[in-house]
């Protein structure tokens, strides 16, 4: 099988002097939960869009599965955007039943076994969901697909310690060898142990990209430690 | 409950320590049944790669079998168990003694120390009798 993701000196450009993505080069192989590492500003939402063909890159192509970004690769990216595009006044239910016309490759049978064991009710409007269980309910959207590429930006931010604790053994849980799991975050030290790889980014460039573990042989620190030195102020 | 684990070293390292002392303390006893990688890595909240790799090396070590149709086992083979076990117990001494050198203290002094320590919990046993 082939690598899933085929990036070649993809750039980003917003204006002729804003370069939020530049000339990165990268292959991700399957059967990997990958983190994606930045400061704020770093690139990293900005790569994510051009991965799920909401942004088109300015030069460079990426390629998943084999095939160039477009209708096609959608059907095999599930994505978490760092906001909602959902509409709070919809029930839980109906938002499923949304998915499933969208995505042939969605499991409501997953996604309800996955909200029965939270005590969500689907029958509840999104709206009236805590902070908390809303993040859940999209995380539970995205991971109820098949797909060959997860990408979910932000999945921790801004949810309790119990509510990330869950969110990330629902990744674990969902794990499959043929997939693989890119994660962008800031909360380093909470993903840490869950992932295999990591990828820095920093002012629109790639800096590493490394297993976790080797950076803890070669440096002897978490990871966490070695970003904080890294992207030291 | 997520495993508590280190900053500073591998995470797979630390995995592979963490079952080998579930093994010889007898949380799953000789011949016994291990879970699943994925199920052990969704209760330790670590990658399943991750979780993978350290029981692969606990195969190569003999500590773990696998079998074809029915997941992996602790091995049957008592007496490895017990070796391991007793070198994990001579480690825990090293560590001792230099810890206790670096605090300044000769061997004789820590020797006396923990005799004057045995001794006193022998008494506590003996007063509750």
């Amino acid at each position: 099988m082939s690598e899933l993701v085929e990036l070649v000196g993809v750039t980003k450009a917003y204006d002729a002097k804003n370069l939020a993505v530049n000339n990165i080069t990268l292959t991700l192989p399957r059967g990997k939960i990958i983190g994606l590492l930045g400061p704020n500003g770093s690139g990293k939402t900005t790569l994510i869009k051009m991965m799920n063909g909401l942004l088109t890159p300015s030069q460079g192509s990426i390629r998943i599965n084999g095939q160039y970004v477009g209708t096609e690769t959608k059907a095999h990216v599930a994505y978490l955007p760092d906001r909602t595009y959902l509409s709070g006044g919809k029930k839980i239910s109906q938002i499923l039943d949304f998915f499933c016309d969208f995505y042939a490759d969605f499991s409501k049978e997953k996604a309800m076994d996955m909200l029965h064991s939270l005590n969500i009710d689907p029958s509840a409007r999104l709206k009236t969901l805590s902070k908390g269980n809303k993040e859940k309910v999209q995380l539970i959207l995205v991971m109820s697909r098949s797909a060959d590429l997860y990408v979910l930006d932000e999945p921790i931010a801004g949810v309790d310690p119990a509510a990330r604790d869950y969110i990330l053994r629902t990744i674990i849980n969902n794990y499959n060898q043929n997939a693989t799991v890119i994660i962008s975050t800031h909360l380093i030290g909470d993903i840490e142990q869950v992932l295999d790889e990591v990828i820095f980014m920093r002012y629109g460039h790639l800096v590493l990209y490394t297993s976790v573990d080797n950076i803890r042989e070669q440096h002897g620190k978490s990871v966490d430690a070695y970003f904080r030195e890294v992207f030291a102020c | 409950m997520a495993w508590d684990l280190g900053t500073d070293r591998p995470i797979y390292s630390q995995l592979v320590e963490r079952l080998q002392m579930q093994i010889v303390s007898g949380q799953y006893p000789p011949g016994g049944k291990l879970p699943s990688v994925r199920e052990l890595a969704a209760v330790a909240a670590v990658n399943p790669n991750t979780m993978q790799k350290a029981f692969a090396e606990l195969e190569r070590s003999g500590l773990i079998v696998t079998q074809r149709t029915n997941g992996r086992n602790v091995t049957e083979d008592v007496q490895q168990i017990q070796d391991i076990r007793a070198n994990l117990a001579k480690e825990q001494v090293d560590t001792f003694f230099t810890r206790m050198k670096e605090l300044g203290y000769a061997e004789r002094e820590t020797l006396e120390l923990l005799n004057e320590k045995h001794c006193m919990s022998n008494n506590d046993e003996g007063e509750q009798e």
